[in-house]
């Protein structure tokens, strides 16, 4: 019964999204304050619903209702409650399902906090989320229903759960991605609006912005757990793999960093509109080409779901018409949209169009690198198939990163229209020397070996951090005190700056992290020991654990530092009974400057075991780095000029933007 | 060019694309025909992983029944993938496991056998990659069905489990037997 009503749901959200993405834009085409209204009550209507439909399917998997063919093949009675619960998103109808609870969610929420949005502008923007939700929603009921059952002969027990996914990891990891990837729909809602009105203006830039900048947060948390979720998981020790379904998280991610940087420039100063508008349509592209990949098993990957054709091409068609329809309407459209400030060729305009084409740039690599054994296969016949690994990519990616680090303390403190070369030189020449010498001096007295990849690294990420402080004094120099000073800076600024020294800690962390790890595998017998740096390791032996559906071999490791009794490690190895599947199971301490890992082999001989140990320094700052940056992104949209409540009077004082600007306007710039 | 045209190559560039991906949904990445099926196994002559073992030929592994796994230490699904080619050598020893290491180091190769279990009969290490060229490899992961005449009946690309195995393995392997 419960799944009926979960199912039945779905169709009611179905119908209400039909009725959101028709009857707002007959309003606005036919001037009717009714019908335009309407969209707000609608949007809550289909949030209801999905929530209702999501709990359902919680309900039919708590319960072990292995009646629905989703539940039994993705539960098991033996799985403890919460991971029961994760399972709900563990397959691809259940993730698809809280997809689109998402699409609702982000609905909802600019249906509640756009209030001083003009109506028709609401209206056109909650009408194309509509058609997202249909496009999905459809999909979901005719190809990809959760709810199905298997009436006929019910299985007394579930498959269970991929024991790789019994993980804390990802009962956060898909959330946060799918919020990342769905919320870019309000950008590409908002720049669909703009075209069809033809206004583009600052108070649009300023709509967009706080939501942009929300969506572009939770991807990279996203992003950042599934790749602490390989690393800890996976037993390995490895963070990165260019595998293509990360490839397609990360190129929103990008295009999205673009777009966070364009709308400063369209908000400040009424240029690279249609550049705005074209990224902000590409940024949710890209999460949809990323669902498609990921879920018609295109394309090989550890992520992907079971091969569907015919999902596939259902998939497809919404591509065609969501992507399609929009590039095209983008195509004719865009002249209307036509920004005229003028610029020079030293401005901070310039400086972002650079960090846009680096972004391009570097995401047309990737998606080249993810899509060319498909193109070569096309061309060239299916004999001649070819695959494209990391070295590609990291020829690609990490020079453009590079020059992109180099680009942003130039960047952030330059000015608006026009800054001279010579103040440009001025500002940061000291910061330039002594970055410079700190990042060949620091690694070589610390190391005592030469490596110049090391030294650029350390270099890029002293001149961000210089950069920053020196951009602070600056701002803050005709203050009266520091503190006056600090306290007069806003938060979006603040926001820019947390974001960049979060670009700084990654640069650190990968870099560091990829010179100076040590990984040892090695065979131990109980009282054995292996020593790495400051760092013994004692293998203590192993003894048999019982979990809720495992049963485990559980290592102790002894650690002492200098000698000294530090802590211990209990890596494990689990067999899971539903499926009798092996799972090894790592112990990591994380430490702000190195990570201890530990993860167990197999048996030999006697007692002994062959234990895999790595100290990686700095590790844990690639992930620092992208909680920062995350910050820095929530920060900025905590900024007061997103709360004023007459933003609609904002329209009228655009074509005076930039040239009258105040001292707090000034400073809240590229955040 | 005219500015208005070239506000059409975004929707060009995606045409294009979409075109690809069509094509890419007409067949299957798993099961590719190979145009190595129902032709023999290519001859060889590569060093065992292991020193003591020495070098194999195609007449050394030849004459049982042999799941032929390209696979690299490097590689994320052989790792995702090792448990079941392990499960599977225990489970069925009429099947003989040959293992194909690919551009790797064959100390790290021989450490993740001893870590995580040996699951092959045979380790051979494909330096400089010619059986691959000759087998038509596209990446690791990758099966080969090879019967006891040295016949190649099928080819999987990606990582094999229990439901792959079951739906294409196990109907081909019971034909021939």
């Amino acid at each position: 019964m419960i799944p009926e009503l979960g199912n039945f749901s779905l169709v009611l959200a179905l119908s209400l999204a039909v009725l959101l993405s028709v009857l707002p834009m007959v309003g606005v085409y036919r001037n009717n304050q009714l019908l335009m209204t309407l969209s707000r009550p609608i949007c809550s209507g289909i949030w209801v619903f999905m929530v209702v439909s999501f709990s359902c399917l919680a309900w039919a998997f708590l319960h072990d209702d292995f009646s629905v063919a989703y539940v039994a093949r993705n539960s098991n009675t033996l799985l403890p409650w919460y991971y029961k619960f994760t399972a709900v998103w563990g397959g691809h109808e259940g993730s698809l399902l809280l997809w689109v609870l998402m699409v609702a969610s982000w609905t909802y929420a600019v249906s509640l906090f756009s209030r001083n949005l003009p109506l028709d502008i609401l209206a056109r923007v909650l009408a194309v989320m509509g058609i997202i939700s249909v496009c999905f929603l459809l999909f979901m009921l005719l190809t990809s229903n959760p709810f199905d059952r298997l009436m006929l002969n019910t299985p007394a027990e579930g498959t269970d759960l991929n024991p790789l996914l019994q993980d804390f990891g990802l009962i956060v990891h898909p959330p946060f991605l799918y919020m990342g990837y769905v919320g870019f729909s309000v950008a590409y809602a908002f720049a669909i609006t703009a075209l069809l009105t033809g206004k583009l203006d600052a108070a649009w830039a300023r709509w967009t912005r706080p939501w942009t900048n929300t969506a572009w947060a939770f991807l990279t948390i996203g992003i950042a757990l599934g790749s602490w979720w390989a690393y800890y998981e996976l037993g390995w020790g490895g963070w990165w793999f260019w595998d293509p379904v990360e490839n397609v998280a990360f190129m929103p991610w990008l295009v999205g960093t673009a777009l966070i940087h364009s709308l400063a420039v369209t908000e400040k100063r009424g240029v690279f509109k249609s550049w705005t508008v074209l990224l902000a349509i590409a940024a949710f592209s890209l999460s949809l080409l990323g669902t498609f990949i990921v879920r018609s098993g295109l394309i090989t990957s550890v992520h992907a779901f079971a091969v569907d054709p015919e999902r596939g091409l259902v998939l497809l068609a919404i591509l065609l018409l969501v992507i399609g329809a929009s590039l095209f309407l983008y195509a004719l459209r865009a002249p209307v949209v036509k920004g005229s400030a003028s610029y020079t060729a030293t401005s901070r305009e310039v400086f972002l169009l650079i960090n846009n084409i680096l972004l391009v740039v570097s995401t047309a690599g990737i998606l080249l690198g993810t899509l060319y054994p498909l193109i070569h296969e096309a061309i060239n016949g299916e004999a001649n198939m070819v695959s494209v690994g990391p070295p590609y990519f990291n020829t690609i990616f990490l020079p453009l990163m590079a020059i992109l680090a180099a680009f942003l303390t130039i960047g952030s403190i330059s000015r608006w229209k026009k800054t001279s070369l010579a103040y440009l030189k001025q500002q940061l020449m000291k910061v330039l020397v002594c970055s410079v010498v700190l990042g060949v001096l620091v690694p070589l007295v610390v190391t005592r070996e030469v490596n110049v990849a090391i030294f650029i690294a350390v270099t890029l990420a002293f001149w961000i951090v210089f950069g920053i402080v020196r951009d602070i004094q600056i701002k803050t120099a005709n203050k009266s005190s520091l503190v006056a000073g600090l306290k007069s800076l806003s938060l979006s600024y603040y926001g820019m700056q947390i974001a960049h020294l979060g670009m700084a800690v990654i640069i650190l962390g990968i870099c560091l992290t990829s010179h100076y790890s040590v990984e040892r595998d090695v065979r131990l017998a109980p009282g054995e020991q292996l020593e790495i740096g400051r760092y013994t390791f004692i293998f203590e032996g192993v003894s048999p654990v019982q979990g809720p559906n495992y049963v485990a071999d559980a290592g102790e490791i002894t650690v002492l530092k200098n000698g000294e009794s530090y802590l211990s490690l209990f890596p494990e190895k689990r067999t899971y009974r539903a499926t009798g599947s092996v799972q090894t199971e790592a112990d990591i301490n994380v430490g702000f400057f190195r990570d201890l890992f530990a993860a167990l082999g197999d048996p030999r001989g006697e007692d002994a075991w062959v234990v895999r140990v790595h100290v990686k320094p700095f590790v844990f700052w690639i992930w620092l780095g992208a909680f920062l940056m995350a910050g820095g992104g929530i920060t900025a949209i905590l900024d007061r000029r997103y709360r004023v409540k007459e933003t609609k009077n904002l329209k009228a004082e655009t074509s005076v933007q930039g040239e009258s600007k105040g001292s707090t306007d000034l400073l809240g710039e590229a955040s | 060019m005219n500015k208005r045209l070239k506000l059409f190559i975004p929707v060009a560039v995606f045409i294009t694309m979409a075109g690809f991906l069509l094509f890419g949904l007409t067949r299957d990445p798993n099961i590719v025909p190979s145009a190595m099926v129902d032709k023999p196994l290519p001859e060889f002559s590569l060093p065992g992983l292991y020193p003591e073992s020495g070098e194999f030929s195609r007449a050394d592994i030849v004459g049982d029944i042999l799941i032929v796994n390209i696979w690299g230490s490097w590689c994320l699904p052989c790792h995702i993938e090792h448990p079941f080619l392990l499960e599977m050598s225990e489970k069925d020893p009429s099947l003989t496991f040959v293992g194909i290491s690919y551009d790797d180091s064959m100390a790290e190769d021989r450490l993740f056998l001893e870590e995580r279990g040996n699951p092959f009969d045979y380790n051979v290490v494909d330096l400089g990659g010619s059986l691959r060229i000759d087998l038509g490899v596209t990446g690791a992961p990758e099966t080969f069905l090879v019967d006891a005449n040295g016949m190649i009946l099928y080819r999987h690309i990606g990582a094999i489990d229990s439901i792959t195995w079951k739906n294409t393995f196990e109907p081909l392997l019971a034909q021939i037997r």
